[in-house]
């Protein structure tokens, strides 16, 4: 019986909710906190390109820059641009009620999208914007279908289209010299910008896990004090 | 300071003991519940999880003061200020996954405690009362998991509330008047949110706590079970202690901070290394602040209460000129409610699964067996062959316990021995 609930226990599947809803050949993402450039990268990207619609209104400025290891006026000088002091929340200066007018739903707030979502959808959706005259904002987007939000970078990455073979448009060509950036310095400015948004998700997760590995080892030392204590009560008791 | 001196007067430690216990029963305490309570010497591993509900209790009070310190029960600044405790108050980050997380181990210390009373036959007179105290604490911990999953105010948390609540609306003539009671709006609101955080980090708390005591006064009381189910009580020595008890100060005590510890290591691990779990302990839409008007994809509970979401979603056809979303409701609080009424349908000679016949052994294994299936298909959104299996578990899960008088009776058991088994 032990060994069936445990059996069990393992077989229960393990990740359930992935975002579904697109079947796009997704490419992997893995996030790198400790690569500070990676994410200063990011951090400028997001201030240049997003943060005009996207708020990351639970984060601070502060908390970020320190994290980031960014002077605050360096910060203050190159990455705000609202006139907001360093401690405050980074909020968009988007109006909510009039940007619903004009996109039909107001851009969300991203402090948590790569939880809500997953980093490697964000990375990929990122990357598969292209040109399709059918939609209002003339973009379609691989992975999030019919998405209202115009392609903000599409002076880095160029014209991207889609190209279909017997009916079926599975790959998405740039035209070349339509972008300040070649592929693969476009894909590591993407990677730079999802590795920003997976830190502000959660910006204590180095921390934790750093605090962890600590955590663990005590416990382990821990365990063979109160395992030899437990052993030396019971080694006269018959059980 | 000469000799008789010192034995007429107690200096130190001694001495304040004796002033003590001379207003307070600190040292007869002490004894009637730890030194001088022999509990049986052959505990196992199914032994542990009652001492570690109480370990997780206390983490799940500790944590739930701090939290309250920073968190606002509103609902603009709910979801905000769970976010301000993840990133601007010191260790706020860890304070909330030991709480996250500690819910979820409550319930798997729980559910363990709760199946090692199935096999070993915990629930059997003189424990009856025992048991029955041990479900109230269960249905009041299910209570406060609800309550406390609202104050997130997160998507999930808006939407799973507002699934349950509004089971209690599939009740004939009072069911809507009632939903806008528990609410106390006409939809989900700060009202609802409000009227929650007060049940879960006041109400709740202290009648789990209040159950608590006394689940352990009824324990002492009768004394422990064991895994051979005989009362270790039947045989005493001159002095009247039980010939296989020992005391539960310092030999259990030893082992359970040994337990304790191994809990506390598998525990940090999913603290600091996997606190959503893949989404089971902290679910996805759960970090998407709620919003009356989007749904989330899928509205599953968290894993814990799947088994009775599943229960309630296998009732599909209506009865008796009454909803089917009314007979899922009956359904699930039945699945929840029927355990308490075990100790009068085991009729074996035997407590202890180690004697009784096949069958019981049997029946115990598809239960258990069919308990993960629904929890697991309670994950899941609803599919044809997900609701025939669900409604094959339930009735599985619903059989173990009302064909019990039958096949415990009629089943071969093998004798007790007289003295338990080390």
């Amino acid at each position: 019986m032990n060994k069936l609930l445990i059996t069990l226990l393992l077989a229960l599947p393990v990740g359930a909710w992935s975002a579904g809803g697109s079947d796009w050949p997704m490419e992997d993402f893995k996030g790198d906190l400790q690569n500070l450039p990676s994410l200063q990268n990011g951090f400028k990207l997001y201030t240049n390109y997003c943060m005009g619609c996207h708020g990351l209104q639970f984060q601070r400025y502060q908390r970020t820059a320190d994290d980031l290891g960014i002077p605050h006026d360096l910060a203050l000088k190159n990455l705000i641009f609202t006139g907001q002091k360093i401690g405050d929340l980074m909020t968009t200066a988007m109006p909510k009620e009039e940007s619903k007018a004009w996109f039909g739903a107001a851009p969300p707030d991203l402090t948590m999208v790569t939880r809500v979502r997953e980093p490697h959808w964000v990375y990929n959706y990122l990357k598969t914007f292209y040109a399709d005259e059918s939609r209002p904002l003339g973009v379609n987007n691989k992975v999030f279908a019919n998405v209202g939000m115009p392609n903000v970078l599409l002076d880095l990455q160029g014209v991207q289209r889609q190209v279909c073979t017997d009916g079926v448009c599975d790959e998405l060509v740039v035209e070349a010299g339509t972008g300040a950036l070649n592929a693969e310095e476009f894909d590591a400015a993407i990677y730079d910008l999802t590795n920003f948004l997976y830190y502000v998700s959660e910006p204590a997760r180095l921390e934790r896990q750093r605090t962890g590995v600590f955590v663990l080892l005590f416990l382990i030392i821990l365990g063979s004090f109160t395992y030899l204590l437990n052993r030396e009560y019971w080694k006269d008791i018959e059980h | 300071m000469d000799k008789t001196e010192a034995q007429g007067s107690k200096s130190g430690l001694a001495g304040a003991m004796e002033w003590l216990d001379k207003r307070f029963p600190a040292t007869e305490t002490f004894e009637y519940h730890m030194s001088k309570y022999y509990a049986p010497k052959n505990f196992n591993f199914w032994y542990y999880f009652g001492f570690l509900a109480m370990f997780v209790l206390v983490n799940q009070l500790l944590t739930g003061v701090w939290l309250t310190m920073n968190y606002v029960p509103s609902g603009d600044g709910a979801f905000a200020s769970v976010e301000y405790i993840m990133r601007d108050v010191e260790y706020g980050w860890l304070m909330r996954y030991l709480h996250s997380t500690g819910a979820s181990f409550f319930f798997v210390v729980v559910y363990l405690h709760m199946y090692r009373a199935l096999r070993y036959g915990s629930y059997r007179g003189p424990r009856e009362l025992l048991w029955i105290i041990g479900m109230v604490i269960f249905i009041a911990l299910m209570a406060e998991g609800f309550f406390g999953y609202l104050l997130p105010w997160g998507n999930m948390s808006y939407w799973g509330a507002q699934v349950i609540v509004s089971l209690f609306g599939a009740i004939p003539y009072i069911g809507p008047d009632l939903m806008e009671w528990i609410r106390g709006d006409f939809l989900m609101s700060e009202t609802t949110l409000n009227r929650f955080f007060a049940l879960h980090v006041v109400a709740l708390p202290l009648v789990l706590c209040v159950l608590i005591f006394v689940h352990l006064v009824a324990l002492h009381h009768v004394g422990s079970n064991n895994p051979d189910g005989i009362e270790i009580k039947k045989n005493k020595d001159e002095n009247g202690i039980p010939k296989d008890g020992i005391p539960f100060h310092p030999y259990y005590t030893v082992h359970d901070i040994h337990a304790m510890v191994v809990f506390l290591f598998i525990f940090c691990a999913v603290v600091f290394f996997a606190p959503e779990m893949g989404g089971y302990f902290l679910e996805k839409p759960n970090f998407e602040m709620a919003d009356p008007l989007k749904t989330p994809e899928h509205i599953a509970p968290v894993w814990y209460y799947t088994p009775f979401y599943a229960m309630l979603r296998a009732a599909t056809f209506p009865l008796f000129g009454l909803s089917a979303k009314f007979w899922g409701f009956v359904v699930m609080i039945g699945a929840i409610v029927i355990p308490m009424a075990l100790p009068w349908l085991d009729r074996s000679p035997v407590k202890s699964m180690r004697y009784k016949g096949r069958i019981s052994r049997f029946m115990l294994m598809v239960f258990v067996i069919s308990f993960f299936i629904l929890g697991y298909l309670g994950t899941q959104a609803p599919s044809k062959a997900g609701t025939i299996a669900a409604q094959i578990c339930t009735a599985l899960y619903f059989a173990y316990f009302i064909l019990m008088p039958w096949y415990t009776r009629i089943e071969e058991t093998q004798p007790e021995p007289e003295r338990v088994t080390v």
